[in-house]
């Protein structure tokens, strides 16, 4: 899966999760600040991103991935 | 008269099997409908109880989806029916939230979640069980996702007493009010655990109707041929508010809640009293509270949930309380149409109690064929029956497993 791809996945994960509209996510919008994610949601977003992409999220990661860009970078590079 | 400020009903909202609002609920159970269907899922077949009154209605656009999928069933129907009670009361923008309260209730609570996060657990493991899982499961969500919901700040309590709870949330509401802690509360009960362990589990202790062929009249308070309740899911929600408040803002009043009691029975953790006697102190209790007389009653809307042995009990302690006057009383049992919404009853049916002094019509008791001659009562069947008085006391009963007892007293306004 490319980039592209990834975030528009993304984007179904976070209306489903959190309530986010779809032309709100962009590579460089922040999960808290921009599209108002809150922490308990990212835990639902990561576990949704996992069972989608087949890949694993470390909790120690979770904390690298401010923006959304920063998740899809990551699931493309570990899938 | 009492030195502490009186407290009436401006707003009220249900969730029930026999509609997801007030006024279809109320014309359901006027016209003597039962709101019991058979299970035919899977998961029911090998229950010897396999009747509920499932709610079957779409509730997915009434709620915020976001928010909808972090409440258990049970929740969503309360913050349902809690919305629909502010909406009728007009009064979120009427009062200050360091004023609004929440006393909410459920008898189980999330099971439903549980047994869902239960599976996710075993088959695939803790790191994929919901993070939302707590908040879900917790008592008080109900009361809390209300709190969230309408901004209330003067304080949100979730009373559990099984099935006297939302009966004993009416009481800490009005008691929330009466102490100066807020203007305006609303309280109420709910209940969804139609799912494979509470139906199960209440099997278990036979407490259930087995009359699985016919699910409309398996619930028969009074019946001689009952034989256990029929479960059933649902919420009820009440403003409650000062008088003066209400007064002030040119609210719609409903009715009055001039009192309550409380007692315990210290007898079985399941089975009533059979004498009655701490249910008859409940209710003598509320009538004092109301400042009232015991032939001020005109009418009870009964616990009576169709167990052999819970309506004998409950009919024993009217007669204790009441003496002769018992039979001045129209006593009237709604499970008999909606089943039992364990920890949702007490405000649903009080709801009905506040609704039949309204429109001066007590509705049906349903489903009775042959009167067990041991229940010394009137009890309105056949017809729903009007009100002739214009001065109206009327009492709820609500008992739960535990040996709770909470009867609230409603005068008309």
């Amino acid at each position: 899966m490319n980039a592209d791809e990834v975030m528009r996945e993304m984007a179904v994960i976070l209306d489903e999760v959190a309530g986010v509209a779809a032309d709100q996510v962009a590579m460089d919008k922040s999960f808290t600040d921009d599209l108002e994610v809150d922490s308990l949601s990212m835990v639902e977003v990561v576990m949704a991103a996992e069972d989608k992409f087949g890949v694993k999220i470390p909790d120690e990661e979770v904390k690298n991935l401010r923006t959304v860009g920063d998740a899809v970078n990551f699931i493309v590079k570990s899938a | 008269m009492s030195a502490h400020p009186r407290v009436v009903v401006t707003g009220l909202g249900l969730v029930t099997p026999l509609g997801i609002d007030v006024a279809s609920t109320w014309q359901a159970v006027l016209a003597g409908r039962s709101g019991v269907c058979a299970l035919h899922e899977n998961w029911a077949s090998d229950i010897n109880s396999r009747i509920a009154g499932a709610i079957d209605a779409d509730l997915s656009n009434v709620l915020d989806k976001v928010a909808a999928r972090r409440m258990d069933r049970s929740t969503q129907f309360a913050v349902i029916a809690a919305k629909q009670a502010v909406a009728d009361a007009k009064v979120l923008t009427e009062v200050d939230p360091i004023r609004l309260g929440v006393a909410f209730g459920t008898g189980i609570g999330g099971l439903s979640t549980v047994m869902q996060q239960m599976e996710i657990l075993a088959e695939r493991g803790p790191d994929r069980v919901n993070p939302l899982t707590v908040p879900m499961i917790m008592p008080n969500a109900a009361a809390a996702l209300i709190e969230l919901e309408i901004g209330a700040q003067a304080g949100a309590h979730a009373p559990v007493s099984a099935c006297a709870t939302s009966a004993e949330a009416i009481a800490w509401g009005t008691q929330m009010i009466r102490d100066g802690r807020a203007d305006v509360v609303v309280v109420g009960g709910t209940e969804a655990v139609i799912n494979r362990l509470a139906m199960a589990a209440f099997a278990a202790m036979r407490a259930m109707s087995t009359r699985n062929d016919d699910p409309a009249t398996a619930s028969r308070p009074y019946d001689l041929g009952r034989d256990g309740f029929v479960m059933s899911e649902g919420a009820g929600a009440l403003v409650l508010e000062r008088l003066d408040h209400a007064v002030a803002r040119n609210a719609n009043i409903y009715a009055e809640i001039a009192g309550f009691g409380m007692t315990s029975d210290a007898h079985h953790i399941a089975a009533p009293d059979p004498e009655g006697a701490g249910a008859a102190r409940a209710m003598i209790a509320a009538v004092t509270d109301a400042d009232a007389s015991m032939t001020d009653v005109l009418h009870l809307n009964a616990h009576a949930t169709s167990t052999p042995l819970g309506d004998i009990a409950e009919a024993a302690a009217v007669r204790r309380a009441f003496g002769a006057h018992t039979d001045q009383i129209a006593v009237t049992a709604p499970k008999s149409s909606i089943g039992h919404t364990l920890g949702g009853a007490g405000a649903i049916e009080s709801i009905l109690t506040i609704l039949s002094i309204v429109n001066k019509q007590i509705p049906r008791t349903i489903n009775i064929t042959d009167f067990d001659p041991k229940v010394e009562l009137d009890v309105v069947r056949d017809s729903h029956r009007a009100i002739t008085k214009s001065e109206i006391l009327a009492l709820n009963n609500s008992f739960g497993f535990g040996g709770h007892n909470v009867c609230v007293a409603i005068r008309n306004y």
